[in-house]
């Protein structure tokens, strides 16, 4: 774990974003002025219920135009690259060696028609111009690094022939196969049970150690930002409530709703303990406060 | 880790999996059975057909099939008005139907999956042109369309083959569209545009092997509807001369001696109910048998 704030040059800098659903008169923030910074090889956390504008964060930082919102103000800096506004050829060169991701769903993420080994072989020749018999050697040792039980088996099999914990690895295989530097993980565990969340973020975290990568790490969950994350942003109504070290986070939380969030994780120290939802007179609070911001705000609207 | 090791042992082979499914799909097997038999018949016409399609012996007129007692020897089905063979023509006329189904099925297929996908894909008013093309062609009476088609064309094989493609491309486009519009949305494609991956392969390399299944499907229906589309047009006589041996021609003139020698139009109407049925059969289970293998 990075102690210390990132004191490097961020490798991820997202400065003051806003975005918004627009039409037909009516326009709606999502998010509100959202910074974030990753340090290189850092594991960031990006906490918030669902609605908070995570995933936005996440696709705007993929160079991706989160339809049907719109990205109206702000910056995206990759390595010092504003990436909000790339044509889609040039997005489409920073992917694979620049950045990867992890997506939500395992089940339904890889193309159903395809084997495995294809998927990955596809990416490895797409961004490294390998050719198909290096890109099958590279797919195989892949599967070995995610630790896919009969890798070759594997590599000839359709998606729906194996588990979901399975479909995962191979999904972080291929979101690793061109070593990014950068790694988006949209909620990689959701869709997963518990038994297999575990080994799958073992495996992210193992993976992200021995490449180097930083990861940005999409959640909603602060269980699993304490055992993966270097440090932990909390967004709520698309503002930045708290950043800081995962642990100082997680033992000191500064603001409420951290708290409150904290509260609200299941923990294997309080058995029997109740799970405390979100109070609604801190979520009343903080909507206020956003619809303040949006008045103080209006030339973003 | 464990639960590949489980996957694994009940599903050992997709490719396996599927051909299972296909075989012990009872609609499948027969449909198939029966289109093999078809297929087979004019493939190899030349061999099995015991005389020429077109030779007349006008000594051997309206001779009734085997299981009549005025059957002559050598003559299976009998023979028509001017003597000619009847199996020997509904073998060639298999070759015919065939021909015509699998050629207008494949051109129908080419021009309405290309359309579809691009409708489906590109969505906006690429969509709403390919869209509204479809609904008009689709608002002119097929048959009919087809008459004129031919007549304009001029009659033969090839006309025919074009006016049914010219038709029913439409069918094609509509289901394409719609499944290319719902695989779309599906994860996989938004991780592949994430990953990098250009319009074009996403669409030709990601949609369309998800497709394939479907298309099967639509060419087996499709084969069916064109052999049935030229048994109409050479009942007209716009598909080859009355010469040729064509199930349609048969029916058209075996109607004229229907009281005399009823088989001259019962055995060809046989034939292509047989075969259509057949096809029919095939795309049902097809679908069915398919289907849950890309889907889940």
């Amino acid at each position: 774990m990075t102690g210390a704030p990132p004191r490097d040059r961020p490798i991820l800098s997202v400065r003051d974003l806003h975005l918004a659903i627009a039409g037909r008169g009516r326009h709606t923030p999502i998010l509100r002025g959202a910074s974030l910074d990753i340090a290189p090889s850092e594991v960031h956390g990006l906490v918030g219920e669902s609605g908070a504008g995570k995933t936005m964060i996440g696709k705007a930082v993929l160079g991706i135009q989160p339809s049907p919102a719109r990205i109206s103000g702000g910056s995206v800096l990759f390595e010092g690259r504003d990436v909000t506004h790339l044509s889609e050829r040039e997005r489409r060169a920073l992917m694979g060696r620049g950045m990867g991701l992890i997506p939500q769903d395992p089940m339904t993420s890889l193309n159903p028609a395809h084997r495995i080994g294809a998927q990955i072989a596809d990416v490895l020749r797409l961004h490294l111009g390998m050719d198909r018999p290096a890109a099958g050697a590279r797919a195989l040792e892949l599967l070995n690094e995610v630790h896919v039980r009969a890798p070759e088996r594997v590599l000839r099999q359709y998606p729906h022939e194996i588990s979901g914990g399975m479909r995962q690895r191979v999904l972080i295989a291929i979101a690793f196969a061109c070593r990014p530097r950068l790694i988006v993980a949209d909620e990689p565990t959701t869709a997963l049970d518990v038994t297999v969340q575990r080994q799958v973020l073992a495996l992210i975290k193992r993976m992200q150690a021995q490449e180097g990568a930083s990861i940005l790490f999409v959640t909603h969950d602060l269980g699993v930002v304490a055992k993966i994350c270097d440090r932990v942003t909390v967004l709520h109504g698309g503002r930045v409530l708290e950043t800081g070290e995962t642990r100082r986070i997680v033992e000191a939380p500064e603001h409420d709703y951290t708290r409150a969030l904290i509260a609200a994780t299941p923990r294997h120290d309080r058995p029997g303990d109740l799970l405390r939802p979100v109070p609604e007179a801190l979520t009343a609070r903080l909507n206020a406060e956003a619809l303040a911001y949006d008045a103080a705000h209006g030339s973003h609207g | 880790m464990a639960e590949a090791a489980v996957s694994g042992a009940r599903r050992p082979r997709a490719t396996g999996a599927t051909t299972r499914r296909l075989l012990t799909n009872r609609r499948v097997v027969l449909g198939g059975a029966v289109l093999l038999f078809f297929a087979l018949a004019a493939i190899f016409a030349p061999l099995l057909a015991p005389r020429d399609p077109v030779e007349q012996d006008l000594l051997l007129q309206y001779v009734p099939p085997v299981w009549s007692d005025e059957a002559e020897a050598g003559y299976l089905f009998g023979t028509d008005n001017l003597g000619r063979d009847i199996l020997s023509r509904l073998i060639y006329g298999a070759r015919i139907a065939l021909f015509v189904a699998v050629a207008a099925a494949a051109a129908a297929g080419l021009l309405g999956t290309v359309l579809g996908l691009i409708a489906g894909y590109f969505g906006g008013w690429i969509d709403i042109t390919i869209s509204r093309l479809v609904e008009i062609w689709m608002a002119f009476p097929a048959v009919l369309l087809s008459i004129v088609l031919v007549a304009v064309m001029g009659t033969g094989l090839h006309s025919v083959v074009i006016a049914i493609a010219a038709i029913d491309w439409t069918r094609f486009c509509r289901v394409v569209r719609a499944e290319t519009m719902a695989q779309k949305q599906q994860d996989y494609v938004a991780s592949a545009v994430t990953i990098g991956l250009g319009r074009a392969r996403i669409l030709w390399r990601e949609i369309l092997p998800n497709v394939v299944p479907l298309l099967i499907v639509l060419f087996t229906l499709e084969m069916g509807i064109a052999v049935i589309v030229e048994a109409i047009l050479s009942y007209v006589n716009l598909s080859l001369a009355s010469d040729f041996p064509t199930w349609g021609g048969m029916i058209s003139d075996g109607r004229k001696y229907v009281n005399q020698a009823p088989w001259l139009m019962i055995l060809p109407i046989l034939c292509v109910i047989a075969l259509v049925l057949a096809l029919n059969a095939l795309g049902d289970g097809l679908k069915d048998a398919l289907d849950p293998a890309m889907r889940r």
